[in-house]
């Protein structure tokens, strides 16, 4: 029976620059069942890490400053925890596993010490039968030979191997909730299936939760129950894979998805573009952040910050128009539309149609 | 396009292999058993202890006007590959022919000019423009090198390539830091095309974007193509990328060019079981997670230590007693395939 394991509640997180104070994560609410893969998606900057951080509660160490919000673990407010409180929380009940692997590993210590130092430190355990679950692990992770790489230190470790590793540390005391951060970014891709189908088996076999921060939505497609896409500090759309995949509602994920080349379709034809750039969080566009890009946009959206609502089949959105985008009743629900941004609508602009080149789109 | 090049001197090693030439293909350039082996030093002394087989033995060709995209995984040559064929490295062994001239074997003077024709794009918009540099003296550089021009003809040229790739000439006096990821890698493809080369390497130019921006820049690089007549290698380990503006597509393996087939043939049906692999561990972004999934044991071999017979035999699932000891040569399938195994896939 599924429940509700991490519930994020309206998170702030905010950094000090020279131009003042900039939500890198601009009240964001989430949630992760037991058991359940949940993606957050979205381009560099959105704040996807700065998110994991800070429920981990290191962004803190990284000169983030929490500003608002709640995050709810098994009934407690991490946000209010000392750090002290959060030692014991991290890797044992809830663990991170980060993009690079080497830089996850000690390079003084054997791995087989890493693990262990893991279990020694939420569990009292004897040195030996550590080191046992430590050699139990890499096993479990499928690092050939586990007695023997146990003793041998990260840089005698390929890649992928490093990450199984890193893996191996997460889950040895099998904590409800993981959190990778692009986990098989730096891996390539033969090792990436590997990494994927890893975490998929683990999962089965205790039960853990996984937030998955990925760039790419082929990853998101193949690992998630559910996804999250963020842009610009806030989540624009979440739903379940088959609902952003099948039926995608923000103009920025319908965007997303057809920018990407497909593996099937004709080639070589003019991609779809999303206009302009990713903006700078010093200086947001008023109203919804989207709205310099978004070739819906009206005079509302200038003005006013779409809220993320919920709509019938439970699918969130922040957008004013999701349902009139998402049915293609565009020309109908958008009014007061400027020239400019009206030559940009494509016409052929619904959801799922693969990737076919789009006029006047690009700029 | 139909101008038939002359070949340079066809060394009798390339008549006797089974490499093959597709003689009625002219092409614009041409790898011949091209090697790249990087010394291993240890000690004091520097002692030479052997080699990283970066590049070892590559033979392919690249058709005027076409789009040949190399894929392979991380540190499987590909960068050395095109910096050999640039002769921005030197070679360990093989030729090089441009437009039927032994690059390897150019004088400097001969270099020089083929400077102006083959440019490259690099991955890192940040990394690979100098940061002291004003956007419109990057730009520039080429044609200081290469042009006799006058400051005036220079900075009209620069405002005709800004225009041309899609950026305000009007920040032409401004630094890179100042634009965006998407538009640093524009100011480095306004510089690659200054001097109007005729080949273009583009060494992960889109891999560090983000997608949204990636289909502006690749949406650039088809139209500069069509534009200027442009050839371009288009190196990149996104294979639907790769698929979307190659005609033609090699694979690369630890060194080897181990498959070279049209793109559509290619991903249709593979017929090396690396390129199978490839194709299917690619997680694509649709709802079709059922997919039969080739999952290939182990890491990549180091280069500098290859395995024996075929290189991918560590790794592949069909191999067998022969693999081990033989080493299986490019040979051709049929419609311009070639394909290094001794069992390839039907
Ligand atoms: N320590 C920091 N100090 C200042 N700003 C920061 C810091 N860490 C992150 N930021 C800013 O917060 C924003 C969100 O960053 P975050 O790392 O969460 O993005 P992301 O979605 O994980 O991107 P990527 O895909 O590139 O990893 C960015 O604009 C980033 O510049
Ligand atoms: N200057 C050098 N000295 C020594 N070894 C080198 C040098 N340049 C490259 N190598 C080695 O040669 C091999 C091929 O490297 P190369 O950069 O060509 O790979 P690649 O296919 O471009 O990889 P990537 O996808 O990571 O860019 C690697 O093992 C690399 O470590
Ligand atoms: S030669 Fe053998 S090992 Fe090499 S790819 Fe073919 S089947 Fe596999
Ligand atoms: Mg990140
Ligand atoms: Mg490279």
């Amino acid at each position: 029976m599924a429940r509700t394991l991490l519930e994020i509640k309206d998170l702030s997180t905010g950094f000090i620059t020279e131009g003042g104070i900039v939500k890198a994560v601009d009240g964001v609410s989430l949630t992760v069942e037991t058991g359940q893969t949940v993606c957050v998606v979205g381009e560099s900057g959105s704040g996807k890490s700065v998110t994991s951080l800070t429920v981990m509660r290191l962004s803190e160490y990284d000169g983030g400053q929490i500003l608002g919000g709640e995050v709810w673990f098994q009934g407690e407010n991490l946000l209010t925890k000392s750090q002290k409180e959060m030692r014991r929380i991290r890797g044992k009940r809830i663990s991170m596993i980060f993009q690079e692997p080497m830089n996850a590993l000690n390079p003084v210590f054997t791995v087989g010490d890493q693990i262990a130092e893991v279990v020694r430190m939420h569990e009292r355990v004897t040195r030996d039968a550590a080191w046992a679950r430590a050699v139990e692990m890499l096993r479990l992770v499928g690092i050939p030979e586990p007695v023997l790489r146990a003793r041998q230190y990260p840089h005698e470790l390929s890649g992928g191997m490093c990450q199984r590793v890193v893996i191996a540390m997460a889950l040895v005391c099998h904590p409800e909730l993981v959190i990778a951060d692009e986990p098989t970014t730096a891996l390539d891709v033969t090792v990436q299936a590997q990494i994927l189908d890893l975490l998929r088996d683990l999962q089965q076999k205790f039960g853990t939760a996984i937030m998955l921060i990925t760039h790419d939505m082929g990853v998101a497609a193949e690992m998630a129950d559910r996804i999250a896409v963020m842009y610009a500090g806030i989540i624009v759309e979440e739903g379940t894979v088959e609902q952003i995949f099948e039926r995608p509602h923000h103009p920025y994920t319908i965007g997303l998805l057809k920018s990407i080349p497909g593996f099937e379709g004709e080639r070589g034809t003019e991609l779809y573009t999303i206009r302009g750039n990713i903006p700078n969080l010093a200086r947001l566009p008023s109203g919804c952040r989207f709205h310099p890009r978004c070739p819906f946009a009206t005079d509302r959206c200038r003005q006013e910050s779409p809220p993320l609502r919920k709509l019938d089949e439970g699918r969130k959105v922040a957008c004013w128009y999701a349902e009139d985008v998402a049915a293609g009743r565009v020309t109908g629900a958008v009014t007061g539309m400027d020239v400019e941004s009206t030559e940009a609508v494509p016409a052929e602009l619904s959801p799922g149609d693969g990737q076919t080149a789009v006029r006047g789109a690009a700029k | 396009m139909s101008t038939h090049i002359a070949r340079g001197r066809i060394p009798v090693t390339a008549v006797e292999t089974h490499y093959p030439t597709g003689a009625d293909v002219p092409y614009l350039v041409e790898a011949r058993h091209v090697k790249k082996y990087f010394p291993i030093q240890k000690g004091l002394l520097n002692r030479v202890v052997g080699h990283v087989r970066a590049v070892d033995d590559v033979s392919f060709g690249i058709r005027p006007g076409e789009t040949f995209g190399l894929v392979g995984e991380s540190g499987c040559g590909k960068s050395t590959l095109a910096r050999v064929i640039l002769r921005l490295q030197g070679a360990s062994g093989g030729e090089v022919f441009y437009e039927g001239r032994d690059v390897l074997k150019m004088s400097g003077s001969e270099v020089r000019r083929l400077r102006r024709e083959m440019q490259i794009i690099f991955q890192d918009p940040f990394g690979s423009l100098n940061p002291r540099f004003l956007v419109r003296d990057i730009i520039a550089e080429p044609l200081r090198v290469h042009e006799r021009m006058s400051a005036k003809e220079r900075d009209e040229r620069v405002v005709e390539l800004m225009r041309l790739v899609g950026l305000d000439a009007s920040r032409r006096n401004r630094y890179p830091h100042e634009f965006s990821g998407g538009q640093r890698q524009r100011v480095g493809i306004a510089r690659a095309i200054a001097l109007s080369p005729k080949f273009v390497v583009a060494d992960e130019a889109v891999s560090a974007l983000d997608v949204s921006v990636q289909s502006q820049v690749l949406n650039l690089l088809m139209k500069l193509q069509r534009d200027l007549g442009l050839t371009y290698l288009f190196i990149a380990h996104g294979l639907n990328v790769v698929r979307h503006i190659s005609n033609r597509v090699g694979v690369m393996y630890l060194g080897k060019m181990v498959e070279v087939a049209e793109t559509d043939e290619l991903f249709r049906q593979p017929l090396h079981p690396y390129t199978a692999a490839l194709l299917s561990a690619i997680p694509r972004p649709e709802l079709n997670r059922k997919r039969e999934r080739i999952v290939l044991a182990g890491d990549v071999p180091s280069p500098a230590n290859p395995p024996s017979g075929c290189r991918f035999h560590t790794r592949c699932p069909f191999a067998q007693a022969r693999c081990r000891e033989e080493e299986p040569g490019l040979r051709e399938m049929g419609s311009g395939r070639v394909v290094a195994c001794h069992t390839p896939l039907q």
